[in-house]
């Protein structure tokens, strides 16, 4: 996979779909679906946002699609490759070059420096990044004088970017962020949306964000939103307050279903 | 507060295994130790027992144990007649016992012979004390006359012969071989055996004729009692008996001088033993700190939580000092069980030797058991309280906080205290240095071992630049990896410091010993080459000695010029026991030059002796002193003629003629010959010629100066060898020391393997970061100890340069196959850890609390 074969990808392209995707935890009575049959589509060069109240699954959809957990029926795919009956190897390799990360909290490993963390993918593979690349990313997030530093001595704003920047700088297909700003002040929040937003319309990276945030959902091109397992609404070109707005709908609609149901 | 320890024990099991494998094999030695010198003693006591009549009769001072060289003493055979009258006497046997009579096995092999006695005696119907009879015939007939013997039913089944077979034999006296038919087998009367000693009866005239020149003579008389006659009431009818020289012992006396010699002996052998479990101990001590310092300091949230809740601080001191007893208690029982696998290890290591243990029974003393118990719980408490101080200072806000931290003690401080460790050992050692003799040798040891913690302290920040060179390597071939593992291996520099410090202390004293044991091949070599002129060298390569006729025979074959003899024997001064050589002064120019410090070979005769450089400066003594030899047969005052300096051609403290000797009651059995052939002979007929005197005897070989010296190196080897195995246990703990630490480290970073997992570092890489990490942990400890070994051995040498290691001798390319096989140790305490950081579930790591 060398990145001069990756074409500048139209924006009506598939670069994830997941298909009747169910995902259950426990057997027989005990058992859970997270995921009760969930089909949805991301584009490429888009950036989404998945949201949901808690336990409504967003996070394993997220968990699922990006290769770190397995599915119990439905299909995953990623571009054109399907995840189902991939071994531990290939989901590996996948997730090492198709895929970038941003987790909630504990992104960065300690002992590195800022980049060598940022470089940590590419390196796993024995690549070198793209020296154009990796310059303008660094410049995207702001970090060029924070290279040296251990992530200790980072804010945790710094270390937010720090992991955006890991997930960019390989050019993975597709990046997956799962509340991103959970940990974050409103301030260094802004910060790191920002930069994801600028990585979609300046570069056409795409990103899926699982967030509870409307703010943060507010940056993004679409909002798909889920509960109980599957996708309830969707919402083009967001607001904060239209996704505030739609949320307490549909919390509305789950209460008043816990009480038909009662 | 017991409730909450004995959960987290339950909750823990996998790390109560592990922090209780170092006590377990750390135990295991020391109960071993225990268990083995035990059996020894108890089989050695067995014959004792045995073979002791109610009153023996023999030589004043023969029942020495410790005594090398046999005496040459023997009692008329018509004193056993004159005791048979007496009324209080059973019965008195006269025996006629030698030792040095070995046999061949049918394949041509010698039985035993590797330290334990060849025992020869004639038969005699006595009653031991344990009230058995010493003999019993097993099968067949007894021996009545020339060419024919029994042997002991072990020994027999063991060389392969039955009743009826022809025999070779090899003897102290003339003919060194002969062949004799067996006409039966007997057993022997007491229990576990003969410890690898070998058994021939022979009729009592022929053993008088063979060994004994034909005299009617015994070496002792074996007397029982008649009924009802106590061992003190017959050897009060004995005595008056008795001609001057001769003295009579109860039996249970006897036994009991006898088994408290052999006990000195064991004693040894135990302290020996013991020193490699204490070894072990402290290797295993740095490996239960560092496990529970681990544990303490992954389980501080949970200890601040208890805080939080009231728990006083001596409370959680408690918990976790409670914890380290549970386990010590758990880890002893194990160990004490696995000390007697260990003991049966420890019987076929001396069996390497020739302490051959056949049937002696392991038993489980209750001091065993007591004292590995003991030493179990002391050090495991003991090492247990630092992290659980550390514990109960856990603030109890800490339970809220995201990250708990237990603060690690300052790294300077302990550099600086390692670093004051390391400058009081090397002026410890150089005081030692500028001291005299033992007491030097032991300032110089006490100032290693102070250097050792010292360094083991400094560790933490020492080693830090080993690491990084590694880390330059490790980035260069194994990339990312690579270096993900040198900044694990560098996060907690005291965890990986303790770690690699047992692997350190296990190291240095096998490079020590390398170097000593160098030494001691290449001082052997060059003493050789610069005094040895003889071509030829006769020697028995177990250190028995053998039959004066060989040095006879081959002094009339054609193109021999001359053979020098030389004979061993020990005697005492001033209660010590001291080394004899002895050689003829008129041939012992052709058989080596002989350095004199002081005086002359010129007035060394009879009546004199020579010192070596050691001996006379320990003992003050000075050419033309008198000195006071003790023997068996009595004291013996002789003349200082010279001074030789220790350590070249002649080992042991005094050197006699072989007349003197002859003359302080010992019998003439030759240890080595020195042959030198006429300058026109050729060297090819001449051995051929020797070999064929020697023909069937396998203990005695001959050799030129090359092969002489690899005998002896041989026997270093050999010494080396099993020190190697018994430090092995050390390296076996440490590597477990090494397993226990990434294993829980392992744990501890679950979420960051979670988050390398989720960022594509595949199972494989993950493994090799483990396996990487562990191989510098021990590459660091190895490094750090081989210096220190070398920096020990090179000091070592010097200090006992004048006592035989003139010359040093650093085996480098042992070395490094040292520190290979430390990586090697490395890559196998990772195993473990590797597989278990590979399982984590990518998800649930990165979920992970």
């Amino acid at each position: 996979m060398s990145d001069t074969t990756v074409a500048p990808t139209p924006v009506s392209v598939i670069a994830a779909r997941a298909v009747g995707l169910r995902k259950v935890y426990g057997q027989g009575d005990a058992s859970v679906a997270a995921l009760d049959g969930v089909t949805v589509d991301f584009r490429s060069g888009e950036f989404t946002a998945v949201m949901g109240p808690s336990g409504s699954g967003k996070s394993t959809l997220m968990h699922c699609m990006a290769a770190l957990d397995t599915a119990s029926g439905g299909e995953v795919f990623l571009g054109d490759q399907q995840l189902s009956g991939m071994g531990d190897k290939q989901l590996t390799l996948l997730r090492r070059d198709k895929i970038g990360f941003v987790f909630q909290a504990y992104n960065l490993v300690p002992t590195l420096t800022a980049r060598e963390n940022i470089e940590l993918p590419l390196s796993i593979a024995g690549r070198k990044p793209d020296p154009d690349w990796f310059d303008t990313v660094i410049d995207t997030v702001g970090l060029r004088d924070r290279l040296k530093h251990r992530p200790n001595e980072l804010s945790g704003g710094q270390q937010q970017r720090v992991a955006c920047a890991r997930a960019l700088v390989s050019r993975p297909e597709i990046v997956f962020a799962d509340e991103p700003t959970g940990n974050l002040d409103s301030a260094a929040s802004a910060e790191v949306l920002g930069f994801l937003r600028r990585s979609v319309d300046d570069h056409g990276q795409t990103i899926v964000m699982v967030t509870h945030d409307p703010i943060a959902a507010g940056y993004t091109d679409r909002v798909v939103f889920l509960a109980d397992g599957k996708v309830v609404d969707e919402l083009r070109d967001p607001t904060a307050d239209g996704v505030l707005e739609r949320m307490k709908v549909l919390s509305q609609q789950a209460v008043a279903g816990t009480a038909a149901e009662a | 507060m017991l409730k909450v320890t004995w959960r987290n024990l339950v909750a823990r099991k996998l790390r109560l295994v592990l922090s209780a494998f170092a006590i377990v094999l750390g135990v295991a030695f020391v109960a071993g130790s225990f268990i083995f010198t035990d059996a020894l003693g108890g089989a050695f006591s067995g014959i004792v027992k045995g073979t002791t009549a109610d009153v023996e009769v023999m030589p004043t001072g023969a029942g020495e144990v410790d005594q090398f060289g046999t005496d040459a003493r023997t009692l008329p055979a018509s004193l056993v007649d004159e005791l048979e009258e007496l009324a209080e006497v059973a019965e008195a046997s006269g025996i006629d016992e030698l030792q040095g009579v070995f046999v061949i096995s049918k394949a041509g092999k010698l039985i035993g012979g590797n330290g334990p006695p060849g025992l020869a005696f004639n038969y005699a119907d006595t009653t031991a004390i344990t009230g058995k009879p010493i003999l019993s015939r097993a099968a067949g007939e007894l021996p009545d006359g020339p060419g024919k013997i029994a042997l002991d039913i072990d020994t027999a089944d063991k060389a392969g012969y039955d009743v009826g077979d022809t025999v070779t034999l090899v003897t102290p006296g003339d003919p060194p071989t002969m062949k004799a038919e067996l006409v039966g087998l007997v057993r022997f009367g007491s229990e576990g055996g003969l410890v690898g000693a070998t058994l021939t009866v022979f009729d009592e005239r022929v053993i008088q004729d063979l060994f004994f020149g034909g005299r009617d003579v015994y070496t002792n008389i074996s007397v029982t009692a008649a009924e009802g006659v106590s061992q003190t009431e017959l050897r009060d009818a004995v005595q008056p008996l008795l001609p001057n020289g001769v003295e009579a012992l109860t039996g249970d006396k006897f036994a009991a001088d006898q088994q408290e010699a052999i006990g000195e002996i064991l004693g040894f052998i135990n302290i020996f033993l013991l020193v490699f479990a204490a070894v072990s101990m402290v290797v295993g001590t740095f490996l239960i700190i560092n496990t529970f310092s681990i544990l303490v300091a992954q389980r501080s949230r949970e200890l601040a939580l208890l805080r939080a809740m009231g728990a006083s601080k001596r409370q959680v001191n408690g918990a976790v000092l409670v914890e380290a007893f549970v386990v010590s208690v758990v880890g002893s029982t194990l160990g004490v069980g696995l000390g007697y696998l260990l003991a049966l290890g420890l019987e076929a290591l001396f069996g390497i030797i020739g302490l051959d243990l056949g049937g002696a029974s392991m038993s489980l003393a209750p001091r065993t058991i007591g004292i590995a118990y003991a030493v179990g719980i002391l050090v495991t408490m003991v090492a247990a309280y630092l992290p659980a101080r550390r514990a109960s200072r856990i603030a109890p806000i800490e339970a809220m906080r995201d990250d708990v931290a237990l603060g690690e003690t300052s790294l300077r401080r302990r550099t600086i205290l390692g670093a004051g460790m390391v400058a009081a050992g090397v002026v410890l050692m150089v005081l030692g240095f500028v001291g005299e003799g033992g007491r030097g040798l032991s300032l110089i040891g006490l100032g290693m071992l102070v250097i050792l913690v010292g360094v083991s302290q400094a560790a933490a920040l020492a080693g830090r630049p080993i690491l990084r060179g590694l880390g330059v390597v490790y980035r260069r071939l194994f990339g990312t990896v690579g270096n993900l593992a040198t900044e694990n291996s560098l996060r907690h520099p005291r965890r990986t410091a303790a770690t690699s410090s047992a692997l350190m202390i296990g190291l240095t004293l096998v490079a020590l010993m390398s170097i000593l044991g160098q030494s001691a091949k290449a001082s052997t070599d060059a003493a050789i080459e610069e005094s040895l002129t003889a071509e030829l060298i006769v020697s028995n390569a177990t250190g028995q000695f053998f039959s004066t006729a060989y040095a006879k025979q081959i002094a009339d074959l054609d193109g021999v010029a001359s053979v020098t003899t030389f004979r061993q024997a020990s005697a005492k001064l001033e209660e010590s026991q001291v080394f004899l050589q002895a050689v003829d002064p008129d041939s012992l120019d052709a058989a080596l030059q002989l350095p004199v410090d002081a005086g002359s070979l010129q007035s060394f005769d009879d009546r004199s002796v020579l010192v070596s450089s050691t001996r006379a400066d320990a003992s003050n003594l000075e050419v033309g002193d008198s000195v006071e030899l003790t023997f068996p047969a009595g004291p013996k005052a002789l003349e200082v003629a010279g001074i030789y300096p220790t350590g070249g051609a002649i080992s042991g403290d005094f050197v006699l003629t072989l007349e003197g000797l002859k003359r302080a009651g010992i019998k003439p059995e030759d240890s080595l010959l020195f042959v030198s052939k006429e300058p026109g002979a050729s060297e090819r007929q001449v051995r051929a010629a020797i070999e064929r005197v020697l023909a069937g005897n396998p203990t005695v070989t001959l050799k030129n100066q090359e092969e002489f010296a690899n005998e002896q190196k041989g026997l270093i080897n050999t010494v080396l060898y099993i020190i190697y195995a018994l430090l092995g246990l050390a390296v076996i703990i440490a590597m477990l020391g090494i397993t226990n630490t990434l294993a829980l480290s392992v744990i501890e970073r679950t979420r960051e393997v979670g988050l390398l997992r989720a960022v594509g570092l595949s199972r494989r890489q993950l493994r090799r970061m483990v396996r990487l990490e562990a191989v510098a942990i021990a590459i660091l400890g190895a490094v750090l100890g081989v210096v220190m070994g070398i920096a020990f051995g090179v000091a070592m040498q010097r200090a006992i340069a004048d006592q035989g290691l003139d010359v040093l001798e650093i085996p480098w390319l042992q070395l490094a196959i040292f520190v290979a096989l430390a990586a090697i140790v490395g890559v196998l305490a990772a195993v473990f850890p590797a597989r278990r950081a590979a399982k984590l579930d990518v998800l649930r790591a990165i979920t992970t609390e």
